[in-house]
């Protein structure tokens, strides 16, 4: 019996969020007496595979080809459905992020496994197997339980913490060959844009974040300038981004990505709750804003009333001051 | 070509999140009832352009839900929608949904289906990649732009950090986000013709459901905002530092 979790592969690097997720399934594999055997699709060295066993994976299964160095949902899908059958596998894990969130509902459909999505917190084992997931944009939690035998998860990132758990440890490593078909790689990648930035948003644990209290792209330097301090990633509102002020992929919101960081500061934000629903899950929220009655400053833990384009380059003179001071 | 929508009804963005009888069920009372809006704004408006401009004969909507969902499914006919499913149960159980629809898509043969990259309510966004999954179809998800033309389709969608274009031969599952169409109004030409369109009403298929809430929770409340003086900004970094631990 195995928990089986799927780990998304750079060319042979691991995301933060992935090794997130290695950890969390050794967590579920502890309490339910069973091993953590992770897939990885695509290419990467027995060495680099290595990493894994540091945060709990027992077994690798490593599937080599490279047709699999481009995320599409159905041979993945494939090839998750099939490790988890050859591994007995009864939890299986992956993230809730746009690979995972497309994958991960081909697997429990076909395996039958209750799905749960947006998973933020280890199941209770009490009563069966139950997960607190993210409802209402997070607004509220519902806990789900999970009654069929094959069970489906996707972890929200940047919320169970990475830590190696088992330092110096070494996993066995298995190719793993998945037969597939024409069909399976009817979806064809013609072009993939990506952006140049420093940080990835979704998985960045500070983020500075401007709205239209920035009065216009011009300025953006001045909060390019905190994110470079404080080594954060840059995000935006929904106005900025539909007046291409900043690209789409900065918008964090309802209709745009959600993330979850230690910190996050807005900046000329007003805190719609649309926009509030796709950053509430921060842990700190830091508002600066000229207007007093700025809903977002309820949702804050620290608030700073002024204007953006005084008050940035003095938090981000602060920041040096302290980092500094510190070294 | 025929095009399948899924749409759904949840509440209002603004409205109020409570919970009643022992914080089992979600508490309905004043509750405004819309159109999902990434199944009305994006995949329905996207469908109905690809029918406007020649490239789909049919637009067909199936929701999955008792009678209390009928004015959205008009709202979804006024907006341009041929007609209507409404697969008559209620479930929070994301695979029961997928069977439903799946099902009925099965026997009546579609080569497009759209569905909302997620619900506003419970923020299921599986549904797409299930129903592709049970009709051993293509799926992609998050599509921020869709085009078809002949047998198949591009479709330019989110990845981590970037934009991926791919093309896929029909048929194929689409869930749509943010870019793929832009909101329409339904006029009031729109709003008199969905009174006749038809409206089916299909008895569920038998499926038992996965997975059940037990119960919700609301996130622990924010303990109020610390104001910092504008002029002060070393007591921000200070207490980033010392008391939040964040930096």
């Amino acid at each position: 019996m195995s928990v089986l979790v799927f780990v998304e592969n750079n060319q042979g690097s691991f995301r933060k969020k992935s090794l997130e997720s290695v950890l969390y399934a050794a967590h579920i594999a502890q309490n339910t007496g069973s091993i953590v055997t992770a897939l990885v699709a695509g290419t990467a060295t027995d060495s680099q595979l290595q990493a894994l066993a540091e945060y709990g994976a027992q077994k690798i299964l490593h599937l080599t080809d490279t047709r699999l160095d481009n995320f599409s949902t159905r041979p993945f899908a494939k090839a998750i459905i099939q490790a988890a059958k050859k591994e007995s596998a009864k939890v299986i894990v992956a993230l809730n992020d746009t690979t995972g969130r497309a994958v991960a509902p081909r697997v429990a459909a076909n395996l039958m496994a209750g799905f749960a999505e947006g998973v933020m917190a280890y199941p209770d084992f009490s009563n069966g197997f139950v997960v607190k997931r993210n409802v209402f944009s997070g607004k509220a939690f519902a806990n789900v339980k999970i009654s069929s035998d094959i069970k489906v998860l996707t972890l929200i990132p940047n919320t169970f913490g990475v830590a190696k758990s088992n330092e110096g440890a070494i996993a066995t490593i298995e190719k793993f060959d998945v037969a597939f078909d024409d069909l399976d790689f009817a979806v064809k990648v013609q072009s993939v844009e990506k952006a140049s930035g420093a940080v990835p948003l979704a998985e960045a644990e500070l983020v500075v974040s401007g709205g239209r209290g920035m009065k216009g792209p011009e300025n953006w330097p001045i909060l390019e300038s905190l994110a470079a301090e404080l080594g954060a990633a840059t995000a935006c509102s929904r106005p900025v981004a539909d007046s291409h002020w900043r690209p789409h992929h900065e918008h964090v919101g309802q209709t745009g990505g959600t993330i979850r960081p230690n910190l996050y500061i807005a900046v000329g934000i007003s805190g719609a709750i649309q926009h509030l629903a796709g950053v509430n899950g921060s842990k700190t929220i830091v508002v600066i804003n000229k207007d007093p009655e700025a809903p977002f400053f309820q949702a804050a833990n620290y608030g700073v009333l002024g204007d953006a384009l005084e008050i940035v380059p003095r938090l981000t003179a602060a920041v040096r001051k302290f980092k500094q001071n510190n070294n | 070509m025929k095009i399948l929508v899924c749409i759904s009804q949840v509440p209002d963005t603004t409205s109020r999140i409570a919970f009643v009888d022992n914080n089992t069920k979600f508490n309905t009372q004043g509750v405004t009832w819309i159109l999902n809006p990434y199944d009305e704004w994006y995949s329905l408006v996207r469908a109905l352009e690809l029918k406007e401009a020649g490239i789909a004969q049919a637009v067909h909507l199936i929701t999955v839900g008792k009678a209390d969902v009928e004015p959205v499914i008009r709202k979804a006919l006024a907006l341009g929608g041929d007609e209507a499913v409404r697969i008559d149960t209620e479930t929070d159980d994301p695979y029961v949904t997928a069977v439903q629809i799946a099902h009925y898509a099965e026997s009546n043969g579609y080569d497009v289906i759209l569905c909302g990259k997620e619900t506003l309510d419970y923020n299921v966004g599986s549904l797409g990649g299930m129903i592709a999954e049970l009709l051993n179809m293509n799926y992609i998800g998050f599509a921020a732009k869709i085009d078809i033309a002949g047998n198949v389709a591009t479709v330019c969608r989110e990845i981590d950090g970037g934009e991926e274009t791919d093309t896929c031969p029909l048929p194929l599952v689409i869930s749509c986000q943010k870019g793929v169409a832009e909101p329409r109004i339904p006029n009031m030409r729109g709003i008199m013709a969905a009174r006749t369109k038809p409206l089916k009403v299909v008895a569920p298929a038998p499926v038992q459901a996965l997975t059940s809430v037990v119960s919700f929770d609301m996130p622990p409340a924010k303990t109020g905002v610390k104001m910092v003086d504008a002029e002060n900004m070393d007591e921000l970094v200070r207490l980033l530092h010392s008391e939040a631990k964040v930096i």
